[in-house]
């Protein structure tokens, strides 16, 4: 489904992004992890299109087209989701209302009818029990006055009304509480299937407890230095990133 | 170049929908002005020696007066001289009924998007339609009058109902109040003027839409509306002009009476032509709109949507006079481009517990300049006076300017007067999340654009949110992205 290889990007002449490679099968979920600073966010933003990114080498394909080629909005629409790890808030739109934009906006360039209000509504309805979101927090102004949780938790909403085919989650566990965390979890695994993909872009393994991966990689310097499967994620977690990050700079000065 | 400055350098507003103009036979005023024109124009209306008296008086006046300066807006000095102060379509006669209106004047409103056919009609609006210097049709006349209101134009009133108009004319804005307003009083052509009679509550939107057509023409309309006692009334205003090279004038005169307990809400969405990209031609639109509340417990509200002109000079106010009289002002003003704007309120709190509430947002984006100017006034009676005033300022790109001017003033202890203000940029970030959920850029700044005007569209009728939503995001079209 995605084909990401040697990919280079950097902003304001700095390179972030240092020759990633990786496949992304329909079915697998991915999890990448990293220490701060590694570049996890630029991957997420490169692939969704982020325009400050300038991307100096490499390709991604995406379903077969080439996905750096086409707008942000194209790649939304072609089926790419990223949850952001910082969603903005937009004073004065209402969750409703943008999300009946975007999604109409989505249909039109799928070829389907929009859909009207009674439509939209009662798949508000069902998606929101999904998650767990309070109808409330959908008729105030997008994220405004949002707790860090509540933005969280709109964002997988939103990826559940938006029916992705890969979705990019960035850091969705950091600022979620314990409950919150398993609710927002079973929201992302009932979303699964053998069409879509999922990456999750994480510190914790504890948010693998709940959305189990197939493969873990860790993005170290702009590179993917490691790869394994959950148990490198246990490893991490109980040996930190340290042994990684000495392996990968001494051999840098080898 | 940063992704901000390459989006501007992009900038293309779609076209001005309205840039067409049509040829008809037009009944014109000689070039230039003076007290002969004045008497042109006065005996083309066939008006009563009284009103010619006024019209001069105020030319008089208006000699002595100079153009005022203190605005944030520059434009190369007007030649008033080369202008025409009267362009009528020819019509064989005065038509009776809109059925007697020549079928081409309706086609040019029916091309707007405006139905004078009283039965294709949206039910609930009736209006008077202006073509240049002339009232062409009012709709829902007969309608109107079984309940004692009358709405025709301006002209027609001068005729029908002379001692209203000898009462009200010039009681809100003084002939020698400003500048402009001593111009249009000078010359003013036509315009609408809406009587609601005591206890009665208008049962539809009135509704006047001006248009220019010909080249060369100033337009001076003159709007008057009077709300008896317990009377309520809402009032929706429009405007178009043709794209033309050449800027054109236009400085109109509105005023409104409040009886007590009296409502009235005046709403404008104003969409002259903007002028070109390059900042040639478009409108310079100079008008007074001032409202008295005299009687107690009247309201009077403003609210407007500013999204044309090439140079706005307008101040919408409210003299609070009568106690517990209520003022409000609600403005969006978009400019972009070359487009400069000027514009704010008044409140003037004379009576007792008197309240006013100011929302204003300005929006820039290319080169234009945005500037808020307010002033709220408390008068040494006007015991509890309360404003609370909110200007925000929307910037999209660098190359803009956003500028508050408030003015208070306070002649009584007791007054409690609120003002906050806020700066903000539309954010790339923003936009990027909106695109990345699959929303157009385009559509991204429209969402986000409506959203920040959300408290001000609201205060419009149904109809005219929905035409004001349009309007702001094809001013915008093409600023980001
Ligand atoms: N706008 C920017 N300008 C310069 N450097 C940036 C910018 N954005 C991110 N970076 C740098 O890129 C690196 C990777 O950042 P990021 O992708 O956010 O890391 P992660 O998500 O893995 O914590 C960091 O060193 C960060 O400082
Ligand atoms: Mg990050």
């Amino acid at each position: 489904m995605l084909s990401i290889k040697n990919l280079h990007a950097s902003i304001e002449g700095n390179e972030i992004l240092r020759g990633i490679n990786l496949e992304v099968k329909a079915g697998e979920v991915h999890a990448i992890m990293g220490p701060n600073g590694s570049g996890k966010s630029t991957l997420a933003s490169v692939l969704a299109g982020r325009e400050e990114y300038e991307v100096t080498e490499g390709e991604v394909i995406f379903q077969g087209k080439d996905l750096l080629e086409l707008a942000p909005e194209d790649r939304a629409r072609e089926g790419v989701f990223l949850a952001f790890q910082y969603p903005v808030e937009i004073p004065g739109v209402s969750s409703t209302n943008f999300l009946r934009t975007a999604l109409n906006q989505v249909r039109e360039y799928r070829g389907q009818e929009p859909l009207d209000a009674v439509k939209f509504l009662s798949l508000m309805k069902e998606k929101m029990a999904l998650v767990e979101i309070d109808q409330k927090l959908l008729s105030r102004s997008l994220n405004e006055g949002f707790s860090g949780g509540e933005k969280k938790r709109n964002e997988i909403f939103q990826m559940a009304m938006l029916e992705p085919v890969l979705s990019i989650l960035d850091e969705t566990d950091s600022g979620l509480d314990i409950d919150a965390l398993r609710i927002v979890s079973n929201g992302v695994n009932k979303l699964k299937s053998d069409k879509t993909a999922t990456i999750v872009v994480t510190h914790y393994q504890r948010l693998l407890d709940y959305i189990v991966p197939d493969y873990v990689h860790v993005l170290y310097k702009g590179r993917i230095v490691k790869s394994g499967t959950k148990e490198l994620a246990l490893e991490l977690e109980e040996k930190g990133y340290d042994w990684i990050k000495e392996e990968v700079d001494s051999a840098a000065t080898v | 170049m940063s992704k901000d400055n390459q989006i501007l350098e992009e900038l293309t507003s779609k076209e001005y929908e309205h840039g067409w103009s049509v040829n008809y036979e037009a009944d014109e005023a000689p070039t230039g002005l003076n007290e002969d024109i004045i008497r042109w124009i006065s005996a083309k209306k066939e008006e009563p020696e009284w009103l010619l008296e006024w019209r001069l008086k105020a030319f008089r006046t208006w000699q002595s007066m100079t153009e005022p300066q203190w605005a944030n807006v520059h434009y190369p000095k007007i030649d008033l001289q080369s202008l025409k102060y009267y362009s009528a379509p020819k019509q064989s006669k005065k038509p009776k009924n809109l059925n007697e209106v020549d079928p081409e004047l309706i086609a040019i409103y029916e091309r707007l998007g405006i139905s004078l056919n009283e039965q294709k009609r949206l039910q609930g609006i009736a209006i008077d339609a202006v073509l240049d210097s002339v009232s062409v049709a009012t709709t829902f006349k007969d309608t109107l009058g079984k309940l004692g209101i009358v709405f025709c134009s301006f002209s027609e009133a001068v005729k029908e109902h002379p001692e209203l108009i000898k009462k009200y004319l010039g009681s809100v804005v003084p002939m020698t109040d400003n500048y402009y307003a001593a111009l249009n009083s000078a010359v003013f052509s036509d315009g609408s003027f809406c009587y609601i009679p005591k206890g009665v509550r208008c049962p539809m939107e009135l509704s006047t839409y001006f248009r220019i057509n010909a080249a060369n023409t100033g337009q001076f309309e003159r709007t008057l509306i009077v709300a008896e006692d317990e009377s309520y009334v809402s009032y929706l205003e429009g405007c178009t002009a043709p794209q033309r090279d050449e800027n054109q004038l236009h400085a109109a005169v509105v005023e409104i009476y409040a009886g007590a307990h009296a409502q009235v809400k005046y709403s404008t969405v104003q969409n002259w032509f903007p002028g070109d990209k390059e900042g040639k031609g478009g409108i310079y639109n100079f008008v007074t709109k001032r409202g008295i509340c005299a009687g107690d417990h009247s309201k009077i509200s403003w609210t407007q949507v500013e999204t044309g002109s090439a140079v706005t000079w307008k101040y919408p106010s409210c003299i609070l006079k009568g106690d517990y009289s209520v003022g409000e002002f609600y403005s969006v003003a978009v400019t972009n481009n070359y487009q400069q704007a000027d514009t704010g309120t008044k409140m003037i709190h004379i009576g007792k517990n008197t309240k006013s509430r100011i929302v204003s947002k300005g929006i820039s984006a290319g080169k234009s300049q945005n500037s808020y100017r307010g002033q709220v006034q408390v008068m040494k009676r006007a015991d509890n006076a309360r404003n609370f005033s909110q200007c925000d300022s929307l910037l999209m790109g660098d190359r803009c300017g956003a500028h508050t001017f408030p003015y208070i003033d306070i002649n009584n202890p007791t007054a409690k007067v609120e003002h906050e203000a806020t700066t903000s940029k539309i954010g790339e970030d923003q936009i990027f999340y909106c695109n990345q959920r699959g929303i157009a850029t385009e559509d991204a700044v429209a969402l986000i654009v409506n959203g920040y005007a959300k408290e001000v569209l609201n205060q419009l009728p149904m109809e005219f949110a929905v035409e004001a939503q349009k309007l702001l995001a094809l001013t915008l079209e093409g600023s980001v992205g």
